[in-house]
């Protein structure tokens, strides 16, 4: 799940209980959203990318690459 | 300042460690920490919502404690089926001190126990006839219940009975909600999966029931989240927000009902005081309904003003001055508490090990009585609450997670706190160990202790506790002998 929070956006995976800021978003424009994420704790997630969603939070599949479980 | 040093606390970790077998000690080890006020995330020094070793002892309870316990049992004209043997409804049945306004027995059932007390014939040929004649007969004997909820036990699960079809069946035959809750004890490592599987079943079976239905709103609407009544406690933290100007539309669930749980989602923010239990359905109103979340606490003075500025802050100008009038309304009355207890309470050192919330949120309270909190810990938690915990504890302070009772013995004896604060579990083990102690799940049959109102009264018991003169005589007989010699000597 992705959330707004005070300082750009918030990542949470529910059951690992992993909360953090990402850090960076390879793309984050309305008509292509997603791709590469980058955590704060290090961890490398992957969204495919798609159109933004028209409001957050919301829920979606990402993948991970790399870092903390 | 903390009790000890960090290098005295690791190594009074290592210490405790040392009795274990190799693997059980590498296992532990990543539950202890020692706390460092700098750190930004738990994650790396402890381990947390694991499986208990086998084989010690552990303060946790299962996945249906979780939900028939916490989250399902305190919703007042529910009616919740322990669906399964008769034990685990019979022995967790009242436990909790969830306070209700109602007729017990007529319009509420908080207190009571409904279940399918299985038998051997029910395993061998399935209990879902059983449950569906249960639903008749409540609806006979009850008819004021406002809805059902199935509460599975392990068996039902083993044998893989089929409550969902016999409660969608039940809930179209009364048309009342029936919500089958699939929270089997064997499920997770501790409660803390029973929490998130009601929280679950509420989404499913509950939440949007009243969508498209109209409400009359107002700008103030709030819900109260993961309050569970303890001792009155959900009521003397409503007072401080409807004094403030809000209007409190659901309690979840202490003293709650069906229809405020179908409500919540026509509110404007959902105050959050139970992370643990009820982060899950904030998250999920937030995503679907759009309704921001807010983590509160209400334990001591300091807290409390802080809670109420930061939950005004989503709110207007009047609900910003609701809240300074609140706070300058009982500071002088919580000025006079702590000028009358923290003399007597000053300089004095706590070691928490609780549930939920509490291990973190009630730091606070003690600080403002001028105590310390030397060691915290919880049986259930996850890594975000650790994330939580690392801020509010003081340096180099002892955090153990899923603590055993060997531990918790060892670091008692080495830490000596003037006050234990754990569950009945532990009570009457560090009674016999001569150690003032309270127990904070249930605030040993007091409270309330949330909101202005609770610290007057978790004051006075703090004191009541650490100052009572029966402590000094706990010495067993012969060893009192022993140190009259050695004085004789």
């Amino acid at each position: 799940m992705i959330r707004r929070g005070d300082a750009g956006y918030v990542f949470y995976m529910p059951k690992r209980d992993i909360e953090d800021q990402i850090t960076s978003m390879e793309f984050d424009s309305p008509e292509k959203w997603g791709g590469e994420i980058r955590l704060k704790n290090g961890g490398i997630y992957f969204i495919e990318p798609q159109s933004a969603p028209e409001r957050l939070p919301c829920s979606l599949r990402a993948k991970r690459i790399d870092g903390v479980e | 300042m903390s009790a000890l040093t960090r290098e005295a606390t690791e190594t009074l970790i290592q210490e405790v460690l040392e009795i274990y077998p190799e693997k059980a000690r590498k296992d532990r080890a990543k539950h202890l920490m020692v706390n460092d006020t700098e750190l930004e995330s738990s994650k790396k020094c402890i381990t947390s919502n694991r499986k208990s070793l086998p084989g010690v002892m552990t303060m946790r309870g299962c996945a249906y404690a979780g939900s028939k316990g916490v989250v399902w049992g305190p919703i007042k004209d529910m009616i919740s089926i322990s669906h399964g043997p008769i034990g685990c409804g019979q022995y967790a049945r009242g436990g909790r001190r969830n306070y209700y306004v109602g007729t017990t027995g007529v319009d509420t059932f908080c207190e009571m126990n409904f279940t399918s007390d299985f038998q051997e014939k029910d395993i061998v040929f399935g209990g879902d006839k059983k449950l569906a004649k249960l639903i008749d007969e409540i609806e006979m004997l009850f008819p004021l219940n406002k809805g059902i909820s199935v509460q599975s036990e392990c068996p039902v699960g083993l044998i893989g009975d089929d409550i969902e079809a016999v409660s969608k069946k039940a809930a179209a035959q009364l048309d009342k909600p029936v919500v089958p809750v699939r929270c089997e004890g064997f499920r997770g490592v501790s409660q803390s999966l029973g929490h998130h599987i009601a929280n679950d079943s509420v989404r499913d079976w509950i939440l949007s029931n009243r969508d498209g239905q109209p409400f009359e709103k107002t700008p103030y609407d709030v819900a109260i989240l993961g309050d569970y009544n303890i001792g009155g406690d959900a009521w003397a933290s409503r007072i401080l927000l409807e004094e403030m100007g809000l209007r409190v539309v659901a309690q979840w669930s202490g003293d709650g009902t069906l229809a405020e749980m179908e409500n919540t989602p026509f509110v404007k923010l959902n105050l959050l005081h139970c992370y643990r239990s009820m982060n899950y359905i904030s998250r999920h109103m937030e995503e679907k309904y759009g309704i921001p979340w807010l983590e509160y606490n209400f334990f001591g003075p300091t807290k409390i003003a802080e809670s109420l500025r930061k939950i005004a802050s989503f709110f207007d100008d009047h609900i910003k001055e609701g809240a300074e009038r609140v706070i300058e309304k009982y500071t002088p009355a919580m000025n006079e508490v702590i000028a009358k207890y923290k003399p007597r309470l000053q300089g004095k050192k706590v070691m928490l090990y609780v549930g939920g919330l509490r291990p973190r949120h009630v730091v606070g309270a003690y600080e403002d009585l001028g105590m310390e909190v030397v060691g915290t810990g919880y049986e259930f938690a996850h890594n975000d609450d650790y994330d939580r915990t690392i801020k509010d504890m003081g340096d180099a302070t002892l955090i153990y997670d899923d603590a055993t009772g060997h531990e918790l013995d060892e670091f008692v004896k080495a830490l000596k706190p003037d006050l234990i604060g754990s569950g009945i579990k532990e009570k009457y083990v560090f009674h016999k160990m001569g150690f003032p102690f309270r127990q904070m799940h249930s605030w040993d049959y007091s409270g309330p202790y949330h909101g202005y109102d609770g610290f007057a009264v978790f004051a006075k018991d703090m004191d009541l506790t650490l100052n009572n003169p029966c402590w000094k005589m706990l010495k067993a007989p012969w060893l009192k002998e022993e140190a009259a010699e050695l004085k004789a000597a």
